[in-house]
């Protein structure tokens, strides 16, 4: 079974909505709010890693050969390393 | 040993939280709170004390301070009044929504404009659905008494709520009276040490004040209703605690001279000693009028005004606030809305009196207490009257 992502009733809040789980915000997978995908053209991509620099979310990271990708559990789609990847190697394309 | 002493009231209100051996205090002053916190100040300068005294640069600054130092398991106690509360506004719901237990003295001034130092409950009134719990002093004895029970109530296990405790501004801050002051032992006995829930720690991760999305506020709204209302409980056990060891008993609703009185006046705060000068006149003149004196304004002690009301003809509900446009005064809505269900309900005069330090005189009292008497007869429509306006 699926862990609960919430409270089911108001019984089960707890006092002050503390949380006890460190890091649980990763659970959320904020993915699905995006209407818009980044996608790599690595052929153009020369791994300067700007993407990974202006990244609201932080949820780009460099791969194993080098390449900067977005997460796209996390990745809202907003569009800003498209918009600053010089070499114009992201391109945004509709969630379909 | 239990020691009378002369002293204004504001002194004392810091002299007991003192007494509480408060560890946090960050407020920024205003009339006519500015003594609590000045007071404090001196009583740390003094080495009487050991807290943290921080000099805040704005109220903002103030309760913002208290909320942090409250999460790391600090007892904290600020003071304010008026427009310092508004300033506040921003973080009141945020005290009460992660459930930490900062105690305030409230200072009641009108709000401003135009700038009025003096003393009314519009400042209150206007952060009423902030989640504290709020409690209304009727004197210096009671100011001394509810600091002191205030941290009991507020940091206990059922209740962890933020909680204010109302004294009007000049009327009882700035007066000098004869207060029984307990001494440390005593206060010892009756309030523990606080033991928080959860406190912010580097060494045991917690996540306080964080996001609640649509599916979980509504939840977490009635978490925080069903909170208020469940205090209720502990308020009372701690009262009754307060009344077996000091002697002095405190109930949401203290009835004068109530007893059969078929028509019933509600005060709240320093109204409440002259309404019963008016009371005892009434009676020498074979006037048969009780008071209500309300104590406890959140959570709203509704089955006991209920029962305070239930032989009565007429409710003259005292107002120090103007709800602007509304159905009546602050208070005079609630007590309908509180009755309206009950099939015998008293007719409801509501009176919205003594507004930006207008003195209300014990004829004052009796005048609205007469109205109150005709009103049994002639059967007025209930609505609301701004009490002694010029013009009407």
């Amino acid at each position: 079974m699926a862990e609960k992502k919430w409270p089911e009733t108001w019984q089960e809040v707890t006092p002050g909505c503390m949380v006890f789980i460190p890091g649980n915000t990763r659970e959320y997978h904020t993915g699905s709010w995006r209407a818009q995908r980044p996608v790599y053209d690595f052929s153009k991509c020369i791994k300067c890693g700007i993407c990974y620099i202006f990244c609201p979310e932080g949820c780009i990271s460099e791969n194993s050969e080098g390449y900067f990708v977005a997460d796209l559990d996390y990745c809202k789609g907003c569009g800003i390393c498209a918009h600053e990847c010089w070499p114009g190697a992201i391109t945004m394309v509709e969630e379909g | 040993m239990t020691k009378r002493t002369g002293m204004e009231i504001a002194f004392a209100a810091a002299e007991a939280a003192a007494l509480c051996r408060i560890d946090v205090i960050a407020a920024y002053p205003i009339t006519p709170n500015t003594h609590i916190p000045e007071h404090l100040s001196d009583i740390v300068a003094d080495g009487r004390l050991d807290a943290e005294f921080i000099c805040v640069e704005s109220e903002h600054s103030a309760l913002s301070a208290c909320c942090g130092a409250s999460a790391t398991g600090a007892r904290v106690f600020t003071a304010t009044s008026s427009q310092g509360l508004l300033f506040m506004g921003e973080v009141m719901p945020i005290v009460s929504a992660m459930r930490l237990p900062v105690v305030m003295a409230l200072g009641n001034r009108a709000l401003s404009g135009p700038i009025n130092i003096w003393n009314d409950h519009s400042d209150i009134m206007s952060q009423r659905d902030m989640g504290w719990i709020s409690i209304f002093a009727s004197n210096g004895q009671e100011v001394v008494d509810m600091v002191i029970q205030s941290f009991k109530i507020a940091e206990h296990r059922d209740v962890m709520l933020p909680l204010n405790i109302n004294l009007d501004g000049f009327q009882l801050t700035h007066v000098v009276e004869p207060m029984l002051f307990p001494d440390q032992e005593e206060v010892d006995r009756f309030l523990p040490e606080y033991k928080p829930y959860a406190t912010l720690h580097p060494d045991h991760a917690v996540s306080m004040g964080t996001l609640g999305l649509p599916e979980i506020f509504t939840e977490v709204m009635k978490a925080k209703d069903e909170a208020l209302i469940n205090s209720k409980r502990v308020i009372l056990e701690v009262w009754k605690e307060w009344e077996e060891q000091f002697g002095r008993k405190y109930e949401p609703i203290d009835a004068y001279r109530a007893e059969g009185a078929k028509v019933l006046l509600l005060t709240m705060g320093s109204m409440d000693e002259t309404a019963e000068a008016a009371i005892d006149e009434l009676h020498k003149n074979k006037i048969s009028v009780g008071l209500l004196k309300l104590k406890l304004w959140r959570p709203f002690p509704v089955e006991e005004l209920r029962r305070a009301v239930k032989d009565a003809k007429v409710l003259a509900v005292m107002d120090r606030a103007v709800s602007f446009g509304g159905a009546s005064g602050p208070v005079g809505a609630e007590v309908r809305s509180a009755l309206y269900d009950e099939p015998d309900r008293p007719l409801i005069l509501n009176e919205i009196i003594g507004l930006g330090g207008r003195d209300m005189t014990v004829g004052d009292f009796v005048q609205i207490a007469e109205k109150a008497v005709r009103a049994e007869r002639e059967k007025p429509r209930e609505g609301y009257e701004i009490y002694g306006v010029r013009g009407s």
